[in-house]
């Protein structure tokens, strides 16, 4: 969810969102009787604690600037988390770089526990399961022959993108979940928000850990 | 053949000292502590208004305001449309800024301070005027202490303007986020201010 305070700005919609609403509970006392402001005041906080909710169910789409890299090498942005090694990830990564000059950055987004958590930027623990993921990763993709670069990222991965591609200009986006019953980031649509927020190519990497692990072969 | 970027995770092997704070992206430090107070300031408001309220709902005198008070609607409500133009100016002080238009941020914090300071001169003046004080029954009480604890709210948020402003004249801000969160901060202090106010207004003088 994007932080409805983050900036002046957003403050400032704020103030012209309640100012707006502050005349018409006005007008209509004025008109008519108190009760009827009361009423709408009533109406108002109902339909903004509507909209609070279904915003905090996601990331509200919007268009990222995307800039491109101009050296001559293929630029492959992986967001991924738990799956960042899953044996399905490592294989597409390599199948997305094979014979071209690629720069690979792998951002792994560091999930908070809580949504408390979320917001109060408590995000310590999650940063170091995190990092611990990242650095298996990195190693795996080592392992195939390929270096890339790491970055922990916000725990929103839509977020995670979008601050990624302000440093490094990708020229595809590939994102790794659970498969479709047990991914929360399928569940809450980040793939659909990030191919409309996004005009990249994005490939999405169902990876099941439970499959690719040891005991189950 | 592919190449690479360099692999992270160890740059900080030979690093001393305690660990580097971790910056998120979603917020920087500055911008969450304001928040924070902000949330500790609701929760303020959120008492006097409950006072308020349990005065208005549950003692319900016949009118409201309850006999022999009157408040001055009208005088009240051009108050309010200044501290709210004050947003709007507010606001264009910051986005000057982020266009590097160093005189536009002077001129929109200065007459953000000169709004906020009429405010408050208004406020004071319909103190004086009112013809009842904080000692006249439950409602004066709770009428002067909610305009008044919103108006040591503006007071703060003039205090903070003025360094604000101080600092602009003396150019120490620029374009960059991080570069003017000495008015971003106070700005975002300031629209709380207002939206406090419009509350406060709908809900003492107008419902």
């Amino acid at each position: 969810m994007h932080n409805p305070l983050r900036s002046e700005a957003d403050a400032f919609r704020w103030v012209v969102i309640i100012g707006a609403g502050a005349i018409a509970i006005i007008a209509l006392t004025l008109l008519t009787r108190p009760v009827f402001g009361v009423i709408l005041t009533a109406a108002l906080l109902g339909f903004g604690a509507g909209v609070a909710y279904r915003s905090a169910r996601g990331t509200l789409p919007r268009d990222l600037d995307i800039s491109r890299g101009g050296d001559g090498r293929h630029r492959l942005l992986v967001i991924a988390n738990e799956t960042v090694v899953g044996g399905a990830l490592i294989e597409e990564i390599r199948n997305r770089t094979r014979g071209r000059q690629s720069a690979i950055l792998v951002v792994t987004p560091a999930l908070t526990a809580s949504r408390a958590a979320h917001w109060a930027s408590d995000v310590d623990e999650a940063m170091e399961l995190a990092r611990q993921r990242l650095e298996l990763s990195l190693i795996e993709i080592e392992r195939q022959g390929l270096k890339a670069r790491g970055e922990i990222g916000d725990s929103d991965p839509n977020v995670a993108i979008e601050d990624a591609l302000g440093g490094f200009p990708a020229d595809e986006i590939v994102i790794s979940t659970h498969p479709p019953e047990r991914s929360r980031w399928l569940e809450q649509g980040v793939v659909e928000r990030a191919r409309e927020q996004v005009d990249l190519p994005i490939t999405h990497v169902v990876v099941d850990l439970s499959a690719e692990s040891p005991a189950s072969r | 053949m592919e190449s690479a970027t360099v692999a992270v995770g160890h740059a900080d092997e030979h690093h001393h000292g305690p660990p580097e704070a971790h910056d998120s992206s979603r917020i920087d430090r500055q911008t969450l502590g304001i928040l924070l107070f902000i949330v500790s300031e609701i929760m303020l408001f959120g008492a006097f208004f409950a006072a308020y309220f349990f005065l208005r709902v549950v003692v319900d005198p016949p009118t409201w305001p309850p006999e022999p008070f009157e408040l001055p609607v009208a005088i009240a409500g051009m108050n309010t449309a200044i501290l709210v133009s004050s947003s709007f100016t507010m606001h264009y002080a910051l986005e000057a800024i982020r266009k590097g238009n160093h005189a536009g941020l002077k001129l929109g914090l200065v007459v953000t301070w000169l709004l906020g300071a009429t405010f408050l001169f208004i406020q004071i003046n319909e103190y004086v005027n009112i013809g009842f004080s904080a000692r006249d029954y439950g409602f004066g009480s709770i009428f002067y202490g909610l305009t008044g604890l919103h108006g040591a709210h503006v007071f703060v948020g003039l205090a903070l303007l003025t360094f604000a402003t101080i600092r602009a004249f003396r150019g120490h801000f620029g374009p960059a986020a991080k570069d003017h969160l000495g008015v971003e901060v106070p700005g975002i202090y300031w629209h709380f201010v207002d939206v406090m106010w419009i509350i406060v207004y709908v809900s003492v003088y107008i419902l």
